[in-house]
């Protein structure tokens, strides 16, 4: 199998595992029990809290421990500054939108990003400061948003603004310290690290309410036996992730501009969403003509690779993306979208054998093909 | 060191351990069980064959478990999630003292919002009897809560009797039954509308739990946790396929060995209560050997603070309570909640067994264990 679909999430990075693996099989302990196997769990804890705020530019007191984006999403945004308004961008993650199914929406532009110029009028319209909350990088376009025009924006208006940076994080170089983020959402499993662990930043000096409650765990924010685990695992990815960043964001690049490159001119009709705004090195969201995504996806999987229609969390529905819809793309056009994302492990030989697979599809559809019916009726 | 904290996390079991090896080696499919691809699919399919093994194990229906990140998340969601669906119902909640933070807090989070709560005392028995909750229940009451198995004393409440008392009152009844798996024979029942499940508890890792919420008739709740609709729409967020099959893995494992353990557990508690009974004859014993689960064993040794006891005895893993209220140092409300004075539910320690517990480490244990208290004692004569 060809894996190119780590934006729904990626292999373990190499060395995470047998980071874990003492926690897992040598050391018992409770990271909140005072005894000796107690305190062994706790340091590992905090040393992987120094790893995360290394990568992300944080202080190690502004990394709270979830268990995973969707958790600190719904933290941050139901716990920071409640009952004051909302506003969040049209092509969130679902975590955002479902959490906050009433607030504001901002609209994006056809590449998917949000015009900080206009935030100054929007956010004072809303009548009292609030919490704004828009993506660093969007998990099916890739677009990254201007995140320090929106801080900038943010903070001048007194508004207190959140990010999900869970497809930044371990792509990008983070600075949380200067970003003028009030506060951030990551997970483990999209930069390598395991399934069920992930962070909420938040800013000294910001209160934020408790989440998961019963027990004084996280400083009394969020109860739960510490996963540790869990965290030693994130730790260690982000520290593989920060090490390997610059080379491996180059090179991604370079492979996904290439691949983009030849599709466009080998494929006439083919297109690629979101190409004109800064995006991740890794991701590449993209339309054959005369081809569903359902349908190419199905043919891709019985190749062997294995892509996406957008978010995994969305699979197998036939509304188009939420992302190309905010962005203006006709429906005919965004059910044709198919994203393709790159991670740690990937092979250029991965991406050739992808566009040749592509270009043989395509050959398929002359003469009317599979897409027709579906677009016509 | 001796490990006697059990009650607090347990190592993994074998069978846990194997699947996690197997899951996470460089060489293992890797893919979000949401992705429609091949990969995802066989993910997916290994997340129903775990849901489906899980429920038979406690006579429930497979769409019926919701994966947590632990026993916290799935007491909070039961609670607050509960509160949620059902304030136009009543705004009334039930529930024993001695229960377990992550359920306390939550409606204690709720009593400050204007809930009515009506708390039931345990007193020296330990438990609440089926009765004192269908006398307790009101029209408005719209959730009952009694853990199975006590964290810090391992008191068995009889929640079957207790859920057949309130299923006339249309009142659901949640368990905390993250104690008690493995430990005493667990199985959904009438009138349970829920149950908490830790992994890590029972040998499987930390980081992983799951709830069990009845479909017929169906207990309504909202979600906490939104997002990618996981779950069915209960519980958003990537599922952790590993830890999942992990956490199943273990619950079997330990339901296999169930009987045997306990016995086994049972008789080396015994042991360790005879000796330190015996070298300490003011010894209190929190809570009778057939009305706890043979897991626990918890005493008080009048005139020692259980946490000066504990920090004496670095070689000695225990727990001077539950490790979730351990940073804050506060004496019991468990042990108060059964009768206790501040100075008895100071003075306690909770040694907790496990499936690597051995005669041997309960030798050990005792021997350390009574060097401390005469030490402590030579100190500060005045307080034996």
């Amino acid at each position: 199998m060809i894996y190119l679909d780590h934006n729904a999430t990626a292999p373990l990075r190499p060395g995470v595992f047998a980071a874990m693996r003492p926690w897992f099989e040598e050391h018992p302990g409770n990271a909140n029990s005072v005894h000796r196997a107690g305190r062994l769990a706790r340091q590992a804890v905090e040393q992987a809290r120094e790893q995360v705020a290394a990568l992300l530019g944080a202080q190690p007191g502004e990394v709270l421990f979830t268990s995973g984006a969707t958790e600190s999403i719904n933290w941050a945004l139901q716990g920071l500054r409640p009952g004051a308004p909302r506003c969040v961008g049209a092509s969130e993650h679902d975590a955002v939108l479902q959490a906050l199914p009433q607030a504001r929406r901002l609209a994006v532009d056809g590449q998917g990003l949000i015009d900080p110029a206009a935030l100054p009028e929007t956010l004072a319209a809303q009548g009292e400061a609030g919490l704004l909350s828009l993506m660093w990088a969007n998990n099916e376009t890739g677009v990254l948003q201007d995140m320090p025009a929106i801080a900038a924006a943010a903070a001048a208006a007194g508004w207190w603004l959140h990010s999900d940076a869970t497809q930044a994080v371990g792509r990008l170089s983070i600075d949380f310290a200067a970003s003028g983020l009030v506060a951030l959402s990551c997970s483990a499993h999209k930069l390598g690290g395991p399934k069920g662990v992930g962070a909420l930043l938040l800013r000294g000096g910001h209160a934020i309410e408790r989440g998961q409650r019963g027990g004084s765990h996280e400083r009394g924010l969020r109860a739960g036996t510490l996963n540790v685990p869990g965290i030693v695992g994130f730790g260690a990815a982000c520290a593989a992730a920060g090490k390997a960043l610059a080379e491996e964001s180059a090179r991604l690049r370079r492979w996904r501009e290439e691949f983009e490159a030849q599709l466009l001119a080998s494929i006439p009709g083919s297109e690629v969403f979101g190409a004109q705004a800064p995006r991740l090195p890794n991701t590449s969201f993209f339309a054959l003509p005369g081809w569903h995504s359902e349908a190419l996806l199905i043919a891709l999987d019985k190749r062997g690779f294995a892509l996406a229609s957008g978010s995994a969390c969305h699979s197998g529905s036939d509304t188009p993306s939420h992302v190309l819809a905010a962005m203006g793309v006709p429906t005919p056009r965004a059910l044709g979208a198919v994203r393709m994302s790159l991670g740690h492990d990937s092979r250029e030989a991965d991406l050739q054998a992808l566009l040749a697979a592509l270009q043989e599809l395509a050959g398929e559809t002359a003469g009317g093909g599979r897409f027709a019916g579906l677009l016509n009726g | 060191m001796i490990y006697l904290d059990h009650a607090a996390t347990t190592p993994l079991r074998p069978e846990a351990r194997a699947v996690l090896a197997a899951a996470l080696e460089p060489d293992a499919v890797h893919a979000n069980p949401a992705s429609a691809h091949a990969a995802g699919r066989e993910q997916a399919g290994r997340v129903a064959r775990a849901r489906a093994d899980f429920a038979a194990l406690i006579g429930a229906d497979p769409a019926e478990i919701v994966f947590t990140s632990g026993a916290t998340e799935a007491d909070n969601l039961a609670v607050l999630g509960r509160a949620r669906f059902a304030q136009e119902q009543g705004r009334r909640l039930l529930l024993p003292r001695t229960e377990h933070k992550a359920v306390i807090d939550p409606v204690r989070h709720l009593a400050g919002q204007g809930w009515r709560v009506d708390w039931l005392d345990p007193g020296p028995a330990g438990v609440v009897d089926a009765q004192a909750f269908a006398d307790a229940c009101g029209a408005d009451t719209v959730l009952a809560c009694a853990m199975q198995v006590n964290n810090e004393t391992g008191h068995i409440q009889d929640v079957a009797a207790i859920g057949a008392a309130l299923a006339g009152r249309g009142v659901p009844l949640h368990v905390d039954a993250a104690q008690a798996l493995g430990k005493v024979p667990v199985r959904v029942g009438e009138g349970i509308g829920s149950m908490a499940f830790s992994g890590h508890k029972f040998g499987a890792p930390v980081g992983v739990g799951a709830l069990y919420l009845r479909s017929r008739p169906r207990v309504g709740i909202e979600p906490l946790q939104f997002g990618g609709g996981q779950e069915r729409g209960l519980r958003s967020g990537t599922l952790a396929v590993p830890m999942i099959e992990a956490f199943v893995a273990a619950a079997k494992a330990a339901e296999a060995a169930r009987q045997a353990e306990q016995q086994r557990l049972g008789t080396i508690r015994e042991a360790l209560w005879q000796r330190l009974s015996a070298q300490l004859p003011d010894l209190i014993r929190n809570g009778a050997a057939a009305a706890t689960s043979a897991h626990v064993l918890s005493v008080s040794v009048p005139g020692v603070q259980g946490e000066a006891l504990r920090a004496s005895l670095p070689a000695l893993a225990a727990s001077s309570g539950s490790a979730c209220s351990a940073a804050q140092a506060e004496s019991s409300y468990v042990l108060r909640a059964l009768g206790h004075d501040d100075a008895q539910a100071d003075a306690s320690l909770r040694l907790s067994f496990g499936h690597t517990t051995t005669a041997r480490d309960i030798d050990e244990a005792a021997a350390m264990l009574l060097a401390a208290v005469q030490r402590l004692r030579a100190m500060h004569p005045e307080a034996a």
